[in-house]
């Protein structure tokens, strides 16, 4: 039979079974494309940058002598409990009082890490457990601090706790274990999911003080940048050149 | 001088297994109180987060600082050519390893996670001085044994200066490193000093030579080799000059200060009103460490008595661990100042002398690392050649001088 070119007639099966092999890839394809995508867009994964300094502003004019819901927020949010040992218990955040000699006058303020940008504790930790993230935050890796303590040698503020005995019970977002040293983390599970504010901010705003602003330095716009350039701060310990920060008013 | 003959002690008396086996027990004992403190954790120390550096480091910083400055000896003959040094040298080596490993044994002991050992040795920050000490401490061994080859085989003679001359700088350097531990503390009021560096390689120098000289005047009296007054005399001299200039960078290190307002309260802290710091320092560190053994030394009639060579090198020890005990200690408790002029008071000790009281742990681990030191000594001697069968004024052909 002559082969001819006359015919209509479409092969409906071979077309309707490319397009089930199209549509079938598509769909094995799709999820993972739209997956990887807005895996992409989720802030949590990706690496922390310097466009942000995080820092923190003290008020010492409305910091109350008497109040520390900071320190107690600090413990609960960070699962810190005292075992009435009060040399050897942690200590991320403690109410100091300064009082001037030749006045009289003392000022109440709340002392931590002040996540220095050259900070002393990171130069001097010999496995590098010590390190300054991205945006400023100063932290330990508790996977590689051998316990040697140099960094609580070299610290001005006297911000690190050494863990003199064993734990339990810790809470997921904030590891702590014996033989290892820890201090304030600046909140850092709580910025890292959003929240743009520590617990120790939190309670003081809610107990009507308002001494602690917790926000990102290098943004203007931000309430800490604002305060800062209309009332200024200063570091403590500005001698050292560290460029802390945490920053205090009314010292 | 005569050709010097060496041999290994004989480990055949019951004296030398009593003696290795409580060396080696009281290492033990040092070993399981440190893992006591492993298992409860640090807490049952008198260490704090006040005083987080406590007798172990003053222990292992001394043992380290000792270390280097036992080779010394061997320095002074292969590096400046003093040959009467000679016989001395290859004890010098050993003393000097041993030492350090006791003083490294007991500053891992007491970390926190000793058992991340392998990630100190791995993952390096090198800006710390840390870092850079696990680096030269390693290579001080490294060095200092093969100093030891060169110099006790006979084919290896002719590198023994150049690699003595390479132990020499790495003990300079080493001891650099150990005082900028201290050094590098821009915060501490007692520290941030770069006298610290150089401070540290002068009490090295009298640390080291004073254990030197008692090691080796026990080891001669318990193997009955004799040992002749002359080189005692030489060695006994120059502790007493390195007893001298410790002196010197002490009272430098604390003049300075006192020209300074800034550090007048540290000052008067470990001076006038520290306690037990202001007792250890003057009683100890200056009078029992400085003064007495410079009088046993350089006075008549003290000076013409071998038991007073001794007495001056144990108390130069003495004081010298409470030189290290004011400088550590004594330099955290006196509080930081976060603000200067103004009195500081919180929950966390600010603004208050902190307390430290030694536990037994503590103490039995630091004891734990000098026995440690003294029976890898003991074991070495017997099994290689350290010893010359005779430092007889004779047989080195030295003038019996008197002193």
């Amino acid at each position: 039979m002559p082969y001819t070119l006359d015919t209509q007639e479409v092969d409906t099966a071979r077309r309707s079974f490319t397009r089930g092999i199209v549509a079938l890839g598509g769909l094995a394809i799709a999820p993972g494309v739209v997956l990887y995508h807005s895996a992409e867009a989720k802030p949590a994964n990706q690496p922390v940058s310097g466009k942000q300094r995080w820092g923190m502003l003290v008020n010492t004019n409305v910091c109350q002598e008497d109040c520390d819901a900071c320190v107690t927020a600090c413990n609960e949010e960070n699962g810190l409990w005292s075992l009435d040992r009060p040399a050897t218990d942690a200590q991320w955040i403690r109410k100091l009082h300064v009082k001037d000699r030749q006045t009289g006058h003392v000022t109440s303020l709340p002392m931590m890490c002040q996540h220095c940008e050259h900070p002393p504790c990171v130069d001097v930790c010999p496995t590098g457990a010590s390190f300054r993230r991205e945006d400023g935050i100063v932290l330990v890796n508790k996977h590689t601090c051998i316990g040697c303590r140099y960094c609580m040698m070299a610290c001005p503020y006297k911000a690190r706790s050494f863990i003199h005995e064993p734990l339990q019970d810790q809470l997921p977002h904030s590891p702590r274990g014996k033989g290892c040293v820890e201090s304030c983390t600046l909140c850092v599970h709580k910025v890292d999911r959003g929240d743009n504010n520590t617990a120790c901010a939190e309670a003081c705003t809610k107990d009507g003080h308002q001494a602690l602003v917790f926000g990102d330095l290098n943004d203007p716009d931000s309430e800490i940048s604002k305060q800062l350039k209309r009332h200024g701060g200063s570091q403590i310990r500005a001698d050292l050149g560290l460029n802390t920060g945490v920053r205090y008013q009314g010292i | 001088m005569e050709i010097v003959r060496f041999s290994s002690v004989e480990a055949k008396s019951a004296q030398y297994w009593i003696l290795l086996g409580t060396l080696v027990l009281a290492a033990l004992v040092g070993y399981l109180a440190a893992h006591h403190m492993d298992v409860e954790g640090h807490h049952i120390t008198g260490m704090s987060n006040q005083i987080v550096w406590g007798v172990p480091h003053v222990v292992a910083v001394f043992l380290i600082v000792a270390a280097s400055g036992a080779l010394n000896v061997a320095s002074i003959s292969s590096v400046f050519g003093k040959v009467d040094y000679k016989p001395l040298a290859r004890l010098s080596g050993l003393l000097a390893i041993s030492l350090l490993i006791g003083g490294l044994i007991i500053l891992v002991l007491d970390l926190g996670r000793p058992d991340r050992l392998i990630v100190a040795m791995t993952i390096y920050n090198f800006k710390s001085i840390f870092a850079w000490n696990i680096f030269l401490y390693i290579g001080f061994i490294v060095v200092t044994a093969i100093y030891l080859w060169m110099m006790m085989e006979r084919k290896m003679n002719r590198f023994t200066r150049p690699a003595g001359f390479i132990a020499f700088v790495w003990r300079i350097i080493l001891t650099t490193g150990t005082g900028s531990i201290f050094g590098f503390l821009v915060a501490r009021q007692a520290y941030d000093a770069a006298i610290m560096a150089p401070l540290f390689i002068i009490m090295s120098f009298a640390f080291g030579l004073a254990v030197f000289i008692l090691v080796l005047q026990a080891s001669y009296a318990w193997t009955r080799r004799p040992l002749g007054d002359a080189l005692l005399w030489k060695l006994k001299i120059l502790l007493g000059i390195f007893v001298a200039a410790v002196f010197y960078f002490v009272l430098a290190y604390h003049l300075t200060n006192l020209y300074a307002t800034e550090h007048h309260g540290v000052e008067r802290f470990i001076l006038l009103d520290g306690g037990v710091y202001t007792l250890l320092f003057w009683v100890v560190q200056m009078l029992v460490g400085c003064v007495v053994p410079l009088v046993l030394i350089f006075v008549k009639p003290f000076s013409q008595s071998r038991q007073m060579v001794s007495l001056a090198a144990l108390l130069v020890i003495v004081g010298g661990l409470a030189q290290l005990y004011v400088i550590i200690i004594g330099g955290q408790a006196y509080p930081l100042v976060l603000f200067p002029g103004m009195e500081e008071s919180s929950s966390f000790f600010d603004g208050v002398v902190a307390q430290y009281t030694p536990s037994i742990f503590e103490i039995l681990l630091g004891v734990g690392g000098v026995c440690l030191a003294m029976a890898i000594v003991t074991v070495g001697v017997a099994v290689l050649e350290f010893l010359p069968e005779s430092l007889s004024d004779k047989a080195l052909k030295l003038e019996s001088a008197t002193p």
